[in-house]
């Protein structure tokens, strides 16, 4: 069968299933977690499914899925491995509380893919590597140059995959009502079948199936309540109306005297709650709790708009002076860091031809931006509900969302003034995340709904978390075992050794996730600046200018993760600021030093050897002949281990 | 190897290359960092199907553009290579 019929009769059958379950909760009233575990079952079963029918044990195959990914494919499932977690289901909330501040992910998450695609895609391609740091080996000669490319991939990748974890318990735990922990754990099985069994030929095919289901659930809620409010179906399109209707009820409630009275009940609060904490007057084990009220209850005294005269919401208001400056640091910091990423440059060794390579960027941006494009969306659409249904009702009448979601424990509605009547601050957000997972509800779906997103962020948490772990364990045992400790190791063995690597890493990160650590959100944005750092200036000299060497790479590399690492900690926990930067911006020093540092000492020390020069001019061009054949899945596969021997 | 191409011929092709991709990190650079950040406030004062064009260009204006940017890279750089009879696809 051709992938488009596998792929159409993939995504017919789902929708097919979902709207059957969406008539047995309407006929026979199937109860919710009946929804949630038929979901969750089906979702995990398919990914199952294709790491079987995938299975490999050829290197090619088994590390770059063969190079035969066709550019469209490739693209699906880029777009699934670089949306997580985060992207499916915080982004929207982030836009909904940052507002245009916010934007600086969506612009830097998206942007990125430019310079992937003009500085570096096409010519890793044209390279044919396995993995990066193996371009770094090669490119620079030597083991000193992998091994930094070893460690920065490890650091980057793992503490994202900590989060996608995470990512994966929550939902599970939220949905189907299994423990969180336990959803960590069930979560490892979806990843570990793919990539154990059929490493990345595995991945990238389940990422595919995976980025349909995402993209899926994440337009069919905010595009049904676009219908509802304005009969279009383009929230995209619509929601600019909704930013001024917005922003004129974000004056009004500032002005409003009982929304001042609640505000001023809140600021009271925080500022008890904070004499408190400084004066240490609290039992122990206490202060976690007391910081996060204090911190809810400041939230909650700050009024929508700047002021009273103010003219537009914060919601609109462009920041200006050292805000700006860290809105533009921040966006250059994760552009760069999206073109560093191992586990997202790795995808584009996989196309056939170096010209399949370029248009698969484009394919896997205009995939991204199907959601990228909808979730400020989700964030207006949000507030308008707030805004205009929530805030004035009575407190013993209020909408369906919120009774529902209000035991989730995101949001709380608290009656401040006793009156009744619910304010804009009486609406206390304790996680923004409410916003993706309360949509279906507040565009009065059915539950499937409902259902259906709980297995769109479990697929964008799945995917991204296959392509992490797989560069982690290719990392360690074909950069490290393989080409630095023993370079006569059989291809057997190196496959079992990833296969172990990919259980023990997977594992790891599970354990790491039950202790529901509050850093690991931070640590992701810091991961990065760190990429963008540590890989973004070597990689881009190593392929642009034939003089940068091994000195050069190893000093920019080097110098470039450490003063960001320093920057970070420092700003972090030791107060170090430097142009008042944000700590989640701490890139924006990093990178341009390491290009300077990568200049300077390449100049100070000898040329790399003339081969390496000439190896350097020689991927600016494409070789003709070079096409790799589409895949197959019929038995007589030779993918399937003709000539190897099986390891599985 | 794309040994048929003479040194004159390579001299071309990665020059209308570098050409292109200056032009592109160009746009790339004024719609992201200047229109969609340093002068969004400015723009707010103008409205785009509803939107501030402030916050249009940066939650869509921008990504639009770099959706465009890319495919256009993708379709010039791939027409290039048959216009200098490199084909991969034999």
């Amino acid at each position: 069968m051709s992938l488009r019929k596998i792929f159409t009769l993939y995504t017919v059958s789902f929708l097919v299933v979902t709207v059957l379950l969406g008539i047995a909760e309407k006929a026979f009233g199937l109860p919710n977690r009946w929804i949630g575990w038929i979901f969750m079952g089906l979702s995990l079963g398919i990914y199952i499914v294709i790491g079987i029918v995938t299975r490999t044990s050829v290197a090619d195959q088994y590390y770059v899925a063969g190079r035969n990914v066709p550019a469209i494919y490739n693209g699906m499932a880029t777009g699934s491995d670089w949306m997580s977690a985060a992207s499916f289901i915080s982004m929207a909330g982030s836009l909904y509380a940052l507002g245009f501040a916010g934007l600086a992910y969506v612009m830097g998450w998206t942007g990125g893919y430019l310079l992937l695609a003009v500085l570096l895609g096409p010519y890793l391609r044209r390279f044919g590597a396995y993995t990066i740091p193996d371009f770094l080996g090669a490119r620079y000669g030597g083991n000193a140059a992998r091994i930094v490319g070893v460690v920065a991939a490890i650091t980057c990748s793992f503490t994202y995959l900590i989060a996608q974890v995470t990512g994966v318990g929550l939902i599970v735990s939220r949905f189907i009502g299994l423990d969180f922990k336990v959803g960590c754990f069930v979560g490892l099985i979806g990843v570990l079948f793919c990539s154990v069994l059929g490493g990345m030929r595995s991945v990238t095919w389940t990422q595919v199936a995976q980025y349909i289901i995402l993209i899926t659930s994440y337009l069919v809620p905010v595009v049904v309540l676009s219908w509802r409010i304005f009969s279009v179906p383009v929230p995209e399109l619509m929601y600019g109306k909704l930013l001024q209707r917005n922003s004129a009820r974000a004056v009004e409630i500032t002005r409003d005297p009982q929304e001042k009275a609640t505000r001023a009940i809140w600021q009271t609060q925080a500022d008890e709650l904070a004499a408190k904490l400084k004066a240490g007057d609290f039992a122990a084990g206490e202060k976690e709790k007391l910081t996060a009220d204090q911190k809810l209850a400041a939230q909650q005294a700050k009024a929508p708009a700047a002021s009273e005269e103010a003219k537009v919401s914060n919601y609109l208001a462009v920041p200006t002076g050292n805000k700006m400056w860290n809105f533009l640091a921040l966006t250059f910091c994760l552009m760069v860091g999206t073109a560093g990423l191992p586990h997202i440059l790795t995808r584009y060794y996989t196309t056939p031809s170096v010209r399949q390579a370029r248009t698969s960027v484009a394919w896997s941006l205009f995939f991204i931006f199907l959601l990228y494009f909808t979730a400020p969306a989700y964030a207006a659409f949000a507030r308008y509900e707030v805004y205009d249904k929530l805030v004035g009702t009575r407190v013993a009448d209020l909408p369906r969302w919120v009774t529902l979601w209000k035991p989730a424990g995101l949001f709380d509605v608290v009656d401040k003034l006793k009156d009744g009547v619910v304010q804009f601050a009486d609406f206390a957000i304790k996680s923004t995340d409410f916003i993706v997972l309360a949509t279906p509800e507040i565009a009065k779906l059915p539950f499937v709904i409902t259902g259906l997103v709980m297995a769109g962020g479990l697929a964008a948490a799945l995917s991204t978390a296959d392509g992490l772990l797989l560069t982690i364990a290719n990392a360690i045992s074909h950069d490290l075992y393989y080409k630095v400790i023993d370079p006569k190791a059989s291809l057997v063995k190196r496959l079992a050794i990833t296969k172990a690597l990919l259980v023990i890493t997977a594992l790891i990160a599970a354990f790491v996730a039950t202790f529901k650590l509050a850093i690991i959100v931070e640590l992701v944005a810091w991961a990065f600046s760190l990429a963008a750092a540590s890989f973004f200036p070597a990689l881009v000299l190593g392929i642009w200018w034939k003089r940068a060497n091994r000195p050069g790479a190893l000093a920019g590399m080097l110098l470039g993760f450490l003063l960001t690492l320093y920057y970070m900690i420092g700003s972090r926990f030791f107060g170090v600021s430097w142009f008042g930067t944000a700590t989640i911006a701490s890139g924006v020093f990093g990178i341009p030093l390491g290009f300077l540092a990568i200049w300077l000492v390449s100049l100070a020390t000898k040329a790399p050897p003339i081969d390496v020069q000439t190896f350097v001019t020689n991927i600016r061009y494409p070789e003709s002949g070079k096409r790799v054949a589409p895949p197959t899945f019929g038995r007589k596969d030779p993918a399937m281990g003709g000539a190897e021997p099986s390891a599985i | 190897m794309s040994e048929h191409l003479t040194a004159e011929q390579k001299r071309e092709y990665w020059a209308y290359n570098l050409r292109l991709v200056t032009i592109l990190l160009v746009i790339w650079f004024v719609t992201a960092y200047l229109i969609s950040g340093l002068f969004a406030g400015a723009l707010n004062r103008y409205t785009f199907l509803g939107f501030p064009l402030g916050y249009y260009m940066a939650a869509q204006g921008s990504l639009i553009i770099f959706v465009i940017e890319i495919a256009v890279y993708a379709r010039l750089m791939n027409k290039k290579d048959l216009e200098y009879g490199i084909r991969e696809e034999g």
